[in-house]
């Protein structure tokens, strides 16, 4: 049986996704490109093979026109799909957002949605949350994932009835150590049910308000703390674990673990995004994405692990390994780039080397002291022989010495 | 040493005498040791220390020593710190050597001594076989007998005993070696592949085209270096091989050693004999033992053990 749904993407505004700078002071965060495609592209293109789904809303306080041209494109590219952005003039919470917006999301009485957070990269197993959530009379199905025991108070953490599955106890990052069962981000709910939920929520904030007027903190209702608590404390939760790769996207260093999964991915979602060797063509190691645009010398050597973007030009003799190379960039002869973000428009010149520390492939959290990886930021020349090892670097820069280990402002 | 010997011996028709240490003698010991060859006649022999390089005024010298008929003349440099140094001072308005002032708290002079000396035998009656100092020991008296003169050095010199001042020592070398027009090196003019000049390749090394070399390389014999290299102020020593796109600056690759492909390797890295460092690799001020192979990165100084 299949329930009309819609879906709905959580993409935050411009004060956010700040941890991602350099990389967002052009390119808002959800639209940052992850294996060749804007990181929510991954979202719509799991929602788009979900049975039902008609309508994705984006939901958020960005200006209109940041997402313009990405609606367009993706209205093109999943045409069984309409996809909309519809903005919060003022920031109203992730649960004040869905509330706000609940005319439109609820027109034609949808039985099911889909709540997804953009930060997220994974395989999104929505299907089968979905079959999931019908074996079950609750009210919400969430995505849990496991993680390392010393990373779980980062994020929502669950405790389960193990055979059941129902949400026992939920804590979004606590203090101490409740489980390695952490919220994934992605959400099945009833409609109806689920809106009413988020009622009794605005409700029940503004009466503790009115009773203890200096808890007063802001007016933002949040999903998880304000709606999805008290769900769980009502037994309406049950959570749904994928044992797939998932992982968080909150700082820049983070889009190229996200890439590598999703290049993998590729390889049975979209065999058609990945680059493949071809004789007289650039020695590969997979998966690769090179956008048709791009221009690489047959004598480079490219991946695992690596996008590039659309005109970007790769000089003879080049290897790029586990890096994102964005629009335009040229790289010049004999140069290596690896374990690197390059924004668009970079020049490396010839012998340069533009290096990250390797990722630790089990990890699904950052670095949050050090960054291990070098990101050139828009527009940035590094001239030849000039090695930059471990460093964020700001646009416009021009860098004709070494560089390791700094922030170059 | 006795192979490399023999094919200097035949490349530049001279005889090479071994004379070896049972036990170190010092620096003056090894003179009495090889007295019968030294003294077989009354002509002054040269003496050099191995690890200093100049360019070897040896005609002028002999010229020099000859004029003043005295025992000894010592090649005397002038250094910008002499307080770190043995400073030679002369007499007044003389090449005679007045005394040694070891490592001067206050300005005496800045010339020192070169570690190059031109000897008339009779110096060998004042060496006893035993571990002696020249410098300390023998030096003094000549000099207060007025029987040591100084010869001042034109142009470069360098003790290359640290691989630092080995590879500074190279550069003065080369930058000699243009000066006087060598048909040794191989210049940039009518050469796409080199860069800068100052750039030393042996006939039987290999070089591709594509590979950009110089200011300051030596390339030794059988070395190989291949696709889109970049080789500065280095010093590859025989059969070491560059592989395509690695850049080298500033080290010194033993004999048999192999850079791999797109490694960077810089900041006083030296390899030893039989080194191998693998694909796209960072060593940076790395000091490698023989025989071993690195695999992972080097992002700081270190010694390989």
């Amino acid at each position: 049986m299949s329930v009309s749904s819609k879906a709905i993407i959580l993409i935050g505004g411009p004060s956010k996704g700040t941890r991602m700078r350099p990389l967002t002071l052009d390119t808002p965060k959800p639209l940052f490109p992850i294996a060749g495609r804007p990181l929510i592209w991954h979202h719509i293109r799991a929602l788009s093979k979900v049975t039902g789904i008609t309508e994705v809303f984006l939901i958020g306080f960005y200006e209109d026109a940041v997402f313009a041209p990405f609606l367009k494109d993706v209205s093109r590219e999943f045409k069984n799909l309409s996809v909309k952005y519809m903005r919060e003039y003022q920031a109203l919470g992730t649960a004040g957002g869905l509330y706000h917006f609940r005319d439109t999301i609820l027109r034609g009485t949808p039985g099911q949605i889909f709540v997804l957070h953009a930060d997220i990269c994974c395989s999104f197993p929505l299907k089968e949350l979905q079959d999931f959530h019908g074996t079950h009379r609750g009210l919400v199905s969430m995505l849990g994932v496991r993680v390392p025991k010393e990373t779980a108070s980062k994020y929502g953490c669950i405790v389960p009835d193990t055979v059941t599955k129902q949400v026992l106890h939920y804590v979004e990052k606590p203090e101490g150590f409740i489980s390695d069962l952490i919220n994934g981000g992605v959400y099945l709910l009833e409609a109806q049910g689920f809106f009413d939920a988020i009622r009794v929520a605005m409700v029940r904030k503004s009466q503790q308000e009115m009773e203890d007027p200096y808890s007063y903190q802001d007016d933002l209702l949040r999903l998880e703390q304000d709606v999805v608590v008290p769900l769980c404390d009502d037994k309406k939760v049950f959570v749904y674990e994928t044992l797939d790769f998932w992982r968080q996207i909150k700082t820049a260093g983070s889009a190229l673990p996200a890439t590598a999964l999703y290049l993998h991915q590729y390889r049975t979602t979209n065999p058609e995004m990945l680059t493949k060797p071809k004789p007289g063509g650039p020695e590969i190691v997979e998966p690769v994405h090179i956008d048709a645009t791009a221009q690489v010398d047959p004598t480079a050597k490219i991946g695992p692990s690596v996008s590039i973007g659309p005109g970007v030009v790769i000089g003879a003799g080049v290897r790029v390994k586990e890096s994102i190379i964005l629009d335009n960039v040229t790289v010049d002869k004999s140069a290596i780039v690896s374990n690197s973000i390059i924004a668009a428009d970079c020049r490396i010149g010839p012998w340069a080397r533009i290096e990250g520390e390797p990722l630790n492939p089990t990890s699904v959290v950052d670095s949050p002291t050090k960054e291990t990886i070098t990101i050139l930021a828009n527009n940035v020349t590094v001239a030849r022989d000039v090695l930059v090892r471990c460093c964020i670097v700001l646009p416009q820069k021009t860098l004709t010495s070494n560089w390791w280990n700094e922030v170059l402002l | 040493m006795v192979k490399v010997l023999e094919k200097v011996e035949e490349q530049y028709n001279i005889k090479i005498t071994f004379s070896v240490e049972s036990e170190p003698l010092g620096t003056a010991g090894p003179l009495a040791l090889a007295r019968d060859i030294l003294g077989k006649d009354d002509s002054p022999f040269f003496v050099l220390n191995a690890d200093v390089t100049c360019a070897y005024p040896f005609k002028q010298l002999i010229e020099f020593h000859k004029s003043h008929g005295n025992e000894g003349t010592i090649l005397v440099t002038k250094v910008a710190e002499p307080s770190k140094y043995g400073v030679i001072v002369s007499q007044p308005g003389s090449t005679k050597i007045d005394r040694f002032v070891e490592k001067p708290q206050t300005f005496v002079g800045n010339r020192i001594n070169a570690g190059l000396y031109i000897f008339t035998p009779k110096i060998l009656d004042r060496i006893e076989l035993r571990p002696t100092s020249i410098e300390q020991e023998i030096f003094p008296e000549m000099a207060k007998a007025g029987e040591l003169h100084t010869f001042e050095l034109d142009g470069f010199w360098m003790d290359v005993g640290q691989p630092k001042d080995y590879l500074s020592g190279t550069c003065l070398y080369l930058t000699h070696l243009t000066t006087i027009k060598s048909n040794l090196l191989t210049y940039p003019e009518g050469n796409s592949y080199i860069y800068g000049g100052n750039v030393l390749i042996d006939p039987t090394a290999e070089v591709d085209p594509s590979a950009l070399i110089g200011p300051n390389v030596v390339i030794g014999p059988g070395a190989k270096v291949g696709k889109g290299v970049r080789l500065q102020r280095c010093v590859l020593l025989a059969n070491a091989r560059v592989k395509d796109h690695a850049w080298v600056q500033s080290s010194i690759l033993g004999w048999n050693s192999t850079v791999g492909k797109w490694s960077r390797v810089e900041n006083i890295t030296v390899l030893g004999d039989d080194v191998t460092i693998k694909d796209e690799l960072y060593v940076n001020g790395a000091s490698v033992l023989p025989h071993k192979s690195i695999s992972s990165s080097i992002p700081s100084p270190t010694i390989v053990m």
